[in-house]
């Protein structure tokens, strides 16, 4: 094979494998390169548990969004969102994190409120909820506290 | 000096293949020393990189393909069938997606490689040196090492990582056939979940192995070439070994790399 002909094979070659590895690392790994037309959020939590970085956040039912960050803060879970920057959330959001299913992943669901007031990027959503802890609500139901 | 007895032996045999075991690793491990070294000093000689990526890399292209894409389908099947038993077959996407990136991509591709390119790789460079070809580059200065297996060395790293993507880009799509295609799994529960559950570490994870039996297999092969005994015979026998030796090391290697990395 010639010297012109090797190289547009071996080319195309490296351009495919590169074009799959991309493919990989975007579609299914979730790498954001380009992080426009997104911003950031904070809400903090009284507990996270359960809840992983990458997480889904959603409106309704919808994703808008993942979790980008969990840390703490005052000895309360800090976690970072980020989201389209299309959702606009109000000052009254409620951000709680819920379960899918019984036994699924945590995930982020936020009601929008109806304050006028936009929360801005980088700002924070004040009224959150933790998730649900069945395991203490089972012992509650053992020992006869639920009423 | 008096014969031994019969006790001792077993023990000098046993330790005699110890020498001897020491000895060819340490062999090894200078020629892979050596050819990494060789690849930093000039000559670069990119046509022969060049050449050696044509055929590990676009050569093995539809060989890897085909085992991809009927990996896949067989993972569809069969996973469709044993979630099918837990009424979740929605987490089909995911176990496709993840069988294929951290183990079967990295190390099915590997093999495919080794026994197309690595088996011609052992047995070139086994008559070059058989016909005193290796000879001829050495009274000529040029370095039988750095010409033969340098650029090999460097096309299997670069090659693998990226047969392997292929590989389970193909391997996802078969399962996408079977499961979605024919079994009849609504393709947003397949891709949606495998979004969801697929994560950058778990790529990484594979790519990092594919780059490691990328290395392994070519210095393996280019080893058992360049080493090779006497005669047709020996090609014949240093080919074998090529072979066989690199699928045994990918094999155990995985293991221990999937224990290290995960």
């Amino acid at each position: 094979m010639s010297q012109r002909g090797m190289e547009l094979t071996v080319g195309v070659f490296v351009l495919a494998g590169l074009a799959a590895l991309a493919y990989l690392s975007i579609r299914l790994g979730g790498l954001d390169l380009f992080e426009t037309g997104t911003y950031e959020v904070t809400a903090r939590f009284s507990s996270a548990a359960g809840l992983r970085e990458g997480a889904t956040v959603e409106v309704a039912g919808v994703r808008v969004g993942r979790v980008k960050t969990i840390g703490l803060e005052q000895n309360e879970a800090l976690v970072t969102l980020r989201l389209k920057s299309s959702v606009k959330l109000s000052q009254d959001t409620i951000a709680s994190i819920r379960t899918k299913g019984i036994l699924g992943d945590k995930y982020i669901s936020i009601s929008l409120g109806g304050s006028p007031r936009p929360i801005p990027a980088g700002g924070r959503i004040r009224e959150t909820e933790p998730p649900v802890d069945i395991e203490k609500l089972i012992g509650q139901f053992i020992y006869g506290k639920v009423k | 000096m008096r014969p031994d007895p019969i006790a001792l032996k077993g023990v000098r045999f046993l330790g005699q293949r110890a020498l001897d075991l020491t000895a060819e690793a340490g062999r090894m491990g200078i020629f892979l020393g050596a050819s990494l070294g060789w690849l930093l000093l000039p000559p670069y000689r990119f046509p022969l990189l060049l050449r050696q990526m044509l055929f590990v890399g676009a050569g093995s292209l539809s060989i890897v393909l085909l085992t991809g894409l009927f990996t896949g389908m067989v993972l569809g099947l069969q996973g469709f069938y044993t979630l099918q038993k837990f009424g979740s077959e929605g987490l089909l996407g995911p176990a496709v997606a993840l069988s294929l990136i951290r183990e079967l991509g990295p190390v099915l591709t590997a093999l495919v490689v080794a026994g197309r390119a690595g088996s011609a790789m052992a047995a070139e460079i086994g008559i070059m040196v058989i016909t005193e070809q290796v000879d001829a580059l050495q009274s000529m200065a040029v370095n039988p090492i750095q010409r033969l297996a340098s650029p090999r060395l460097l096309a299997g790293v670069l090659t693998f990582p990226l047969l392997g993507a292929l590989f389970n880009v193909v391997g996802i799509f078969g399962g996408y056939l079977v499961g979605v295609q024919l079994l009849g799994l609504s393709s947003g529960t397949y891709f949606g979940e495998m979004q969801a559950k697929v994560e950058m570490a778990d790529i990484v994870g594979g790519m990092e192995k594919s780059l490691v039996f990328g290395l392994l297999v070519t210095w393996i092969c280019c080893y058992k070439g360049y080493t090779c005994g006497h005669g047709a015979e020996g090609v014949g026998r240093a080919t074998t070994s090529a072979v066989v030796l690199s699928s045994v090391l990918i094999l155990v290697g995985d293991y221990f790399l999937t224990s290290v990395l995960f």
